[in-house]
């Protein structure tokens, strides 16, 4: 009992120092959650109106698509992102009038480039359907309105049923969104400096177990925070209805 | 000069024939009421004639300009792309549940089909709306939402909307049938002072009253075709068809 007082009391100590570390890659979780969810977003809007195209071949491919990334797992599809893309894109185009797609950000192995990437094809699989059901939750009169008035079918996507729509996906969304923040612990698999991978090196290279706990407070603040904005957020959107 | 012509529309969804070779012309200035029974496809002609459906088959014509010539399903020729855009917003409509964009004001859902459709400026587009609200009796209404508005000023700022495009045909599908009886006058009255300054209008009602007093023309649909035509004080009061007389016992107060 005395002993594990003793080694609390010196572990604690230490964590002070680790927090610059953390800090540091709490951004990188930071950043790659804010920047896959809201490519996601965009991405998901394409595909939930891929899937309700008249254009069978359209509806088909974007199926194929969700169907593809929901069905795989993350990790692998993450592992694939980072050390076969590059591969393949080398075997592509080097050499080629296209050797720069080759040689841009997605064959440097940037750990952050290809788990964004990863992450943003992943995440706008499943925002898809909640997309999807949003827009076609607005009622039919909205779009045969605005195509009475002239508009084309995209203007009244883009101007009518889709910024009526983003309201009713907000809380699915945010939801996302705190999930994302905690699965993106998963990029440790491509020793990304996210926090968990941080967390994994501090407490292998140091020996200290206990900075799993500082770890877990920071990922149950940031939860925390970001669910409180977004309930705020949601409630001034319903105000304006 | 004739506004809308139609030769032998015919429109089925699946099995059943909603609309069956009906045939109507409507001269420029024409009010023209469309009544009958319920699933008689008066609304699936109107949305036809504006595109919100395809017909199967027939000719539509907008003055006196081929828009569509459809048969067996497949379009057998049409106007060119800016003759068929340009045909079609000589057609305004109006629906039975307003339609308005909720996440838009008043103004804003005015002026939002002039700007995004005829490059309207802005202010110019704001002016029109100025004039259009006045004279739908709105004018106050113009930075409210439309969900802070009643049924009745709904209809009027929808009717108001349709009007910025400055079409030369006004298509109304039952209007006044979602608003309680006390706000059916005020949209009633901006449709006959419409009628009154010439405007070629198809009007599908139910209100006698408005017929009777403003249109030249009823028609009279059964089961996907015209059954019977007339000027409303023929029509109403000597029926020639069975299927009208039993339809206008039912409707009208005895
Ligand atoms: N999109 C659709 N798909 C399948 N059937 C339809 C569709 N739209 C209309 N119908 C059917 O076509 C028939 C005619 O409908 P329509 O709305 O034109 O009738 P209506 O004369 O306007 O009737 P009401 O007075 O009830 O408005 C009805 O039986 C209706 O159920
Ligand atoms: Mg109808």
């Amino acid at each position: 009992m005395q002993g594990f007082f003793e080694w609390f009391q010196v572990g604690w100590d230490k964590i002070w120092g680790w927090m610059p570390a953390l800090m540091e890659s709490t951004a990188v979780t930071l950043e790659l959650t804010a920047a896959s969810v809201s490519t996601a977003v965009v991405l998901g809007v394409f595909l939930a109106l891929g899937k309700i195209n008249k254009n069978g071949v359209i509806r088909r491919l974007s199926a194929a698509y969700i169907f593809f990334f929901r069905g795989t797992p993350l990790m692998l599809q993450l592992y694939f992102v980072y050390y076969t893309l590059p591969d393949i894109l080398h075997k592509l185009f080097d050499g080629s009038s296209l050797e720069f797609i080759a040689t841009g950000p997605l064959s440097m192995q940037s750990r952050f480039f290809a788990a964004f990437l990863a992450f943003s094809l992943n995440i706008a699989a499943y925002l898809a359907e909640i997309i999807r059901a949003a827009i076609q939750s607005i009622p039919k009169g909205q779009m045969e309105a605005a195509r009475s008035l002239g508009l084309t079918y995209g203007q009244g996507m883009r101007l009518i049923v889709i910024p009526q729509a983003y309201r009713r996906m907000m809380p699915p969304v945010c939801n996302e969104f705190v999930m994302v923040l905690k699965d993106t612990s998963l990029v440790a698999i491509i020793a990304l400096m996210d926090l968990t991978f941080q967390t994994k090196q501090i407490a292998a290279l140091r020996s200290s177990e206990l900075v799993y706990i500082p770890a877990m407070i920071i990922y149950l603040i940031l939860s925390g925070v970001f669910t409180l904005i977004f309930n705020k957020l949601e409630k001034k959107l319903a105000a304006h209805e | 000069m004739v506004m809308v012509q139609t030769e032998d529309l015919c429109k089925s969804f699946g099995e059943l024939h909603v609309l069956r070779d009906v045939s109507v012309t409507v001269q420029q200035g024409e009010v023209i009421c469309i009544i009958g029974p319920s699933g008689a496809g008066k609304s699936t002609f109107l949305r036809s004639l504006n595109q919100l459906e395809t017909i199967n088959s027939g000719k539509i014509f907008i003055e006196e300009q081929l828009l569509l010539h459809r048969e067996n399903n497949a379009t057998i020729a049409r106007a060119g792309k800016d003759d068929f855009k340009s045909l079609l917003l000589q057609m305004g409509m109006v629906f039975q549940s307003f339609n308005l964009f909720p996440h838009k004001t008043v103004l804003e859902n005015i002026t939002l089909a002039p700007q995004q459709v005829k490059n309207t400026p802005k202010a110019q587009a704001n002016e029109l709306a100025g004039v259009l609200l006045e004279k739908v009796g709105l004018a106050e209404k113009a930075g409210e939402y439309p969900s802070r508005l009643s049924g009745g000023q709904q209809q009027r700022v929808a009717i108001a909307r349709a009007l910025a495009m400055e079409p030369k045909i006004m298509l109304f599908d039952e209007p006044t049938s979602a608003l309680d009886p006390e706000l059916v006058g005020d949209v009633l009255a901006v449709m006959k002072q419409l009628a009154a300054e010439g405007m070629t209008m198809l009007v599908v009602s139910h209100e006698m009253g408005f017929a009777r007093e403003v249109a030249d023309k009823v028609l009279f649909m059964a089961d996907g075709i015209v059954a019977e035509e007339g000027p409303p004080e023929v029509l109403f009061t000597n029926p020639q068809n069975p299927r009208t007389r039993q339809f206008l016992n039912s409707v009208l107060p005895q």
